[in-house]
């Protein structure tokens, strides 16, 4: 499953140049909940299963005011590193991990997830891909949610070590004392999260 | 953390922007945005097809990032989406005229498309869910506060998934207009949400399809976020009178191409 910048490299050259445009995103605007909604949607693993952990936080806007009107979107793989392929991401049946969870925020901007720690390919930092969406942001925004707990590992990651050491603290988590995970987002302001694209 | 205490801020029928400019005063904004990315694009710039810093959209001016976002090589977990499959769904959630007991008020319309990648090759096995206001603009949510009636046969929202030739058929009622507090006389042209994966998680996409002919198009700042024309129009249906079902409903047809170089990704045959 390993793809280096080489091998993706050959990939696209091998299907040549896109022939189609894509299709510009658009704000989820404020009234989604009642399309987006289902049952466990920030139920990755059943609560208190073995493994099981919560990863919340806040999301902010510029005025550091939380953002009530927010949706979160994580996709991670198992503990051992392993990418679901198993179908049934919206629909839980409470053994089956599929890796990808919903969460809308609170009125006071938080969101949760129930899940456990991804792992990674060997020598890689483990992280969460997490797409964050808004009323009042236009388009969705990519960004990572790293594990903070192999200091070597996250040295090594070739994004993070792009970064200075604010921008890098805006994409790694906080473990708390539970083993459990935090972790803030700013759409903009002083501690303004490092969004990606690719 | 030193932010300020929690204030769940309302959603835009109910919250006016702090200025309420008149209409004029927006699409002026808007002209000078479009044109200065142009500007920007013509001095070799990239510049996103969604304008993020757009101001003539109000709840947008602290609401995005001011940095570019960094450019990433994808690793394992973006290379691939969640995946779906019929179980995620039932067949009559394709429906939205079916959810209640009896017909929902307004235009019954058919919309169907294709999910294609970047190379134009259609994406099986896709969870497309969407969601509307009513035939009179009104969502069923609580803060929607305009004062349209709401449809006690209409909920608005509904999902399916792709079949083998990427395709996706709904049936539902034509949403109405709505206004909005963005600024004087502020209306959304009508429009469904659309929301969709792809087969990488780089190419999740959350976007709105509009009907053709719409007046509200030059005045709508969401709309128009959107900074070229030919990306504007690529969100707008198109009426199709062989969609059009006899004595049931008029038909719309709208194909949604989703980004990103990973869409030459296709997983190893025996990778499950």
């Amino acid at each position: 499953m390993s793809d280096t910048t080489e091998t993706r490299t050959r990939r696209i050259a091998a299907a040549g140049a896109p022939t189609h445009e894509a299709t510009a995103g658009q704000t989820i605007g404020p009234f989604f909940a009642f399309g987006l909604k289902y049952d466990k949607m920030h139920e990755v693993v059943f609560p208190h299963t073995t493994g099981a952990i919560v990863l919340s936080g806040t999301i902010y806007d510029g005025a550091g005011a939380p953002i009530p009107d927010a949706c979160i979107e994580i996709w991670g793989a198992d503990s051992d590193g392993t990418i679901s392929r198993a179908r049934g991401a919206r629909r839980r049946d409470d053994h089956t991990f599929t890796g990808f969870g919903r969460s809308f925020t609170t009125d006071e901007g938080g969101y949760d997830f129930w899940t456990r720690n991804p792992g990674a390919e060997a020598g890689k930092a483990p992280f969460f891909a997490a797409i964050v969406f808004a009323r009042g942001l236009p388009n969705k925004l990519h960004t990572r949610i790293y594990l903070p707990d192999d200091e070597e590992l996250l040295a090594a990651d070739p994004l993070l070590a792009s970064l200075d050491e604010a921008e890098r603290r805006t994409l790694i988590a906080t473990r708390t004392p539970d083993g459990d995970l935090v972790h803030d987002i700013h759409l903009q302001g002083e501690a303004e999260t490092v969004f990606l694209t690719f | 953390m030193t932010d300020s205490q929690p204030t769940a801020a309302a959603p835009e029928t109910l919250l006016a922007s702090a200025d309420m400019p008149s209409q004029r005063q927006i699409n002026d904004e808007m002209a000078a945005i479009h044109a200065d990315a142009e500007a920007r694009e013509a001095a070799g710039a990239e510049v996103p097809r969604t304008l993020y810093d757009f101001a003539p959209y109000r709840s947008s001016i602290l609401r995005h990032p001011t940095k570019n976002p960094r450019l990433v090589d994808p690793e394992t977990i973006e290379l691939f989406s969640p995946a779906f499959g019929q179980r995620d769904v039932a067949m009559i959630e394709s429906d939205l005229t079916l959810q209640h007991t009896g017909e929902p008020q307004g235009e019954r319309i058919t919309v169907t498309g294709r999910v294609l990648d970047s190379w134009g090759r259609p994406l099986a096995n896709q969870l497309v869910e969407i969601w509307q206001a009513n035939a009179a603009g009104r969502y069923i949510h609580q803060r929607d506060q305009h004062p349209a009636p709401l449809d006690p046969n209409f909920t608005g929202a509904g999902r399916t998934i792709t079949n083998d030739n990427g395709e996706y058929f709904f049936t539902t009622i034509k949403p109405g207009p709505y206004p909005w507090k963005n600024h004087i006389n502020a209306w959304r042209p009508a429009h469904i949400h659309f929301s969709l994966f792809g087969s990488g998680f780089t190419q999740r996409i959350i976007t709105q399809m509009y009907f053709p002919g719409d007046p509200l198009f030059a005045l709508d700042p969401i709309y128009n976020t959107i900074r070229r024309q030919k990306d504007r129009d690529a969100l707008i249906s198109t009426y199709d009178h062989d969609l059009t079902v006899p004595e049931f409903s008029m038909g719309y047809r709208w194909d949604i191409v989703v980004d990103g170089p990973d869409a030459t990704w296709f997983e190893p045959e025996g990778a499950h």
